[in-house]
């Protein structure tokens, strides 16, 4: 539909930032979202995302910087006048209009006279034709949210903001919109940006994500490489689980960090360390739950060389069907959790049990030990 | 014993269908007097059957003349407490202002006045300025005791408005007067619609606040006051029961359409 | 601009000037207000105003008034109509607590036991609205006429008995008795009392009533440990609606009471439209809109709600 080579579908945000009096919901933040991409703002309630999407959308006016669309200084255009469309949160469907009427509704106010085509023709791509004549209270939650997407993409917008469209559906509805919108953007090419607070689902849709917190950024990648190589306790905790070993470097050889955590020694490939590492420094060491294997002490023994491992005992286990969830208290960190999937299970790891845990050290991640390493928790339940 | 036992359980139905019965028992007296023919000159004894003032309404010198002068003040009154009030409640629902709580107030305190202290002051006033009592000085009463109902009513319905439908139509390209027009407007129009509806109700059926400022023009009220005093024609009984009757009727049609269209939609 | 030359060269490409925050539609609710306020000002505030002033004049309507600060006036019409002020609070009063009793069962079964019987009764609520209420209020006279099926039915009940001995009512008589008045008052207000009840108690979730009784609590007791409680917002805004207006009220005083029934209204009504001693009814005006405004703030300070309007 549009050339994806065209840059007028680039968002460009420099030096954006929102203060209400002497609260800052946005700090000066600079952002491009590359035309034709799927970009997802990610983070708790709270952090600044929304915010950042109305400034987009001209909703809200920014306290500082600029906001280009493609070469375009949009910052001064009120919200009628921007080639921008959004997908409300709760819909924002008028109540006083039927379905036709809603999606026509922004043809209409751009002086078009035959709209019907148009409008027939995108009820049919969200598979809504026979419901034109309802009115919205008339339809399920899903056929609203499949018509505010109808009513925003049938303008062409340059890009389309989603402000968490999917937050008031069910977990199954969800799963399935989420890949429908996957769908649709592919097919219309129009940029995306979708904000919404569920890690998998930014994670499943975007091509890049942004986690925020507290009005910035922390930190923007690619879901795999947010997942694998976080850069802050927040992105850590916030995107799946992490267990975390305050360390001390040990020596440092350009190319692998080793590390002291209590009597034994940690390897770190220096390219995932995120913190400056100098020898008797500190650094924070965290390894995802499912990267580690539990092996029971008698059998430590064939456990391979080379791999991280730590000491620890069972504290509680809860098996979940695909994999069983084990608590592990270790002399260096209590409360360390490891996702075993169900595939051979020993019957001696149940709680008491002396077990070793083990991982490739590539799968290790090293972080600046100065913050908290419980950040991030909170907001991701 | 299930009949105690019914009895309990349905005491309160029965305590409020009593307290239903007390209030329609004078709709009924008013409808059955209309049909009787009172020896003398007051209508509160029952006499014998007649349709005489069925046929001739209007036979009293006076009664439709000021049922018309009523009709008239409660259009007047009505269109100009809703545009007052109306924009009344858009400021007070969707602007931050300084004097925000001095306005409230004064919304709040004619509803929380009895009706002769405003009636009696606004007379001390329009004597004061030398004011002709008359279709003004009542058209102008009316508007301002029905100004608070209106933003009452109005009020109500724009806040539980979600204030995201206009940013939708302002994000779909609507300008602000597009937005208001298209968007703000219609949905409103209920609160509006009963403001308005109250508005009329209150007007045509004032009678202190009326009193005190009419001079001697007579409305609808007025004349049934005077004629309690002189003599109450079965003429009045005919207008009251009209009244019931076309007010219930136009409660009902609009329902059962309202009904009728959600049917159909669905 | 020249202190812009003196600064030192930037090191960073400089940001942009943050803009002043654009003072959109700063004017625009004062101009919403505007006419609406400026109408109530003039046609509400003001005259309280003068009416203040007019009751500490003194002169006659020959010779006209002048403010001479004769707060004996409120003395004089204090002294010569206390027991007028006293019947408006009582009766008001009782009529009030009658509208409550009354007006609670037929709320409660409209919000919880009407089913689809609902609407219908909601308009036979609203409906007698539409009937000029004086017209109503002189059906009263029919219903209660002397020797009619009511008044003998109450003398067979021997609840005139009760009435009498009150002082509500005078022998066999009702009409033009305080007890018609009270009736009449209770009858004219009883919507205002059932409309703000009913708000409330729809308000409260069907499925409290199932906790309680799920908790042990009988009927009554869920009543009155949970119905209750919650309906308080329109119990106060309910009472209040129905007690000042009957407060003011002289019609009913008038149609269907006598001489010895007068309200503090009545007393007005005669004082400035046939006795036109001016200073006097803006007193007596003045002291009810003291004593009512007076009335209201403690009450609603006591049941603590303030989301009136």
């Amino acid at each position: 539909m549009t050339n994806k080579t065209d840059p007028g579908g680039d968002v460009r945000l420099t030096g954006i930032a929102k203060t209400y009096g002497a609260f800052t919901a946005v700090h000066p933040l600079d952002l491009t979202v590359p035309q034709g991409s799927f970009f997802a703002l990610l983070g708790a309630s709270g952090c600044g995302k929304t915010t950042t999407l109305r400034m987009i959308a001209g909703l809200e006016e920014p306290s500082a910087g600029t906001v280009f669309l493609g070469d375009q200084d949009v910052t001064a255009l009120p919200p009628y006048k921007r080639p921008v469309n959004t997908v409300f949160q709760s819909y924002a469907l008028f109540p006083h209009l039927d379905i036709f009427e809603n999606v026509a509704f922004g043809l209409r106010r751009r002086g078009l006279k035959s709209v019907k085509k148009q409008v027939d023709e995108m009820l049919d791509l969200v598979q809504l034709g026979e419901q034109a004549r309802k009115k919205p209270h008339q339809l399920s939650g899903g056929q609203q949210q499949r018509v505010a997407v109808a009513r925003a993409l049938i303008n062409h917008p340059k890009v389309l903001l989603l402000d968490e469209p999917l937050g008031a559906l069910d977990l199954k509805l969800r799963r399935q919109m989420q890949l429908e919108l996957k769908r649709i953007q592919t097919e219309v090419g129009i940029t995306f940006v979708h904000v919404t607070h569920d890690q998998e689902e930014a994670m499943t849709m975007a091509d890049t994500v942004a986690v925020m917190n507290a009005g910035r950024v922390e930190q923007l990648g690619a879901p795999t490489d947010l997942y694998e190589n976080p850069r802050t306790t927040f992105v850590a905790n916030f995107l799946g689980t992490s267990n975390f070993i305050e360390a001390e470097v040990d020596s440092e050889s350009g190319e692998e960090i080793v590390l002291k955590a209590g009597g034994g020694k940690l390897v770190l490939p220096e390219a995932r360390c995120s913190a400056p590492a100098t020898t008797g420094g500190k650094v924070l060491v965290g390894v995802r739950p499912e990267k580690i294997s539990l092996t029971h002490a008698d059998d430590a023994g064939e456990i391979p060389e080379g791999r991280n491992r730590i000491t620890g005992r069972i504290a509680d286990s809860s098996f979940i069907g695909v994999s069983t969830q084990y608590v592990v208290d270790s002399p260096v960190c209590s409360g360390f959790e490891v996702y075993a999937q169900n595939i051979d299970r020993d019957p001696r790891l149940v709680p008491g049990a002396e077990v070793v845990l083990h991982w490739n050290p590539a799968h290790t991640f090293g972080l600046d030990a100065a913050q908290d390493a419980d950040a991030g928790v909170e907001e991701a339940a | 014993m299930p009949f105690v036992n019914w009895l309990k359980r349905n005491l309160v139905v029965l305590a409020g269908l009593l307290t239903l019965g007390y209030l329609l028992l004078p709709n009924v007296v008013v409808t059955v007097f209309s049909f009787n023919k009172p020896k003398g000159r007051f209508n509160y004894e029952w006499q014998q059957f007649s349709l005489d003032a069925w046929k001739d309404p209007c036979g009293v010198s006076g009664l439709c003349g000021s049922l018309s002068l009523s009709l008239q003040i409660a259009v007047w009154a009505t269109l100009g407490a809703t545009l007052l009030g109306t924009l009344i409640a858009f400021a007070l629902v969707r602007y931050r202002f300084r004097a925000r709580g001095a306005v409230n107030s004064l919304i709040f305190l004619p509803m929380a006045m009895p009706e002769v202290v405003m009636a009696a002051s606004l007379l001390t006033l329009f004597l004061n300025m030398g004011a002709q009592l008359g279709f003004w000085t009542i058209l102008i009463a009316h508007i301002m005791f029905c100004l608070s109902f209106v933003v009452t009513a109005v009020k109500a319905r724009v806040m539980s408005m979600d204030p995201k439908l206009e940013e939708a139509a302002r994000d779909l390209y609507a300008g602000p007067f597009q937005t208001f027009v298209r968007v703000t407007l219609p949905i409103a129009a209920p609160g509006i619609a009963a403001g308005a509806l109250l508005a009329f109700a209150l007007s045509f059926d004032d009678f202190i606040i009326t009193n005190f400022n009419a001079g001697s023009t007579v409305t609808f009220p007025m004349f049934v006051w005077g004629s309690a005093q002189r003599g109450t024609p079965v003429q009045i009984n005919v207008i009251g029961t009209t009244m019931f009757v076309v007010a219930v009727l136009f409660v009902l049609v609009s329902m059962l359409a309202g009904n009728r269209r959600n049917r159909q939609k669905a | 601009m020249s202190t812009l030359t003196e600064a030192p060269p930037p090191l960073a490409p400089q940001a942009p000037e943050p803009k002043p925050p654009k003072r959109r539609g700063r004017w625009t609710p004062y101009w919403l207000l505007l006419p609406g306020i400026l109408w109530l000002v003039v046609f509400f505030a003001l005259p309280m105003i003068y009416q203040a002033s007019t009751s500490v004049q003194t002169g006659s309507l020959e010779e006209g008034y002048k403010v001479t600060w004769h707060f004996a006036t409120y003395w004089d019409a204090l002294s010569a109509y206390w027991p007028q002020f006293v019947r408006s609070v009582l009766y008001a009063g009782t009529a009030t607590i009658l509208c409550l009793l009354l007006g609670y069962p037929l709320a409660y079964l409209i919000a919880f036991r009407a089913g689809r019987w609902k609407n219908l009764i909601m308009i036979l609520v609203i409906a007698p609205f539409f009937t000029s209420f004086l017209i109503r209020t002189l059906a009263w006279k029919t219903i209660l006429a002397d020797g009619g099926p009511v008044v003998g039915a109450l003398n067979t009940l021997h609840v005139l008995d009760v009435t009498d001995w009150l002082g509500m009512t005078a022998g066999d008589r009702v009409l033009a008795t305080p007890l018609a008045v009270v009736c009449g008052l209770t009858y004219n207000f009883l919507p205002f009392m059932i409309l703000p009840l009913y708000t409330s108690l729809e308000r409260i979730d069907g499925r409290l009533h199932e906790a309680a009784g799920d908790l042990y609590a009988r009927p009554w007791t869920t009543f009155r440990k949970v119905t209750f409680p919650l309906s308080m917002p329109g119990v106060v805004s309910g009472t209040l609606l129905t007690f000042i207006p009957a407060a003011g009220d002289y019609v009913n005083a008038d149609l269907l009471g006598s001489t010895d029934t007068r309200m503090v209204g009545n007393v007005i009504q005669t004082q400035f439209l046939r006795v036109l001693d001016y200073p006097t009814a803006a007193a007596l005006s003045f002291i009810l809109m003291a004593a009512i405004l007076l009335m209201v703030t403690l009450y609603i300070r006591r049941s603590g709600t303030e989301d009136l309007v």
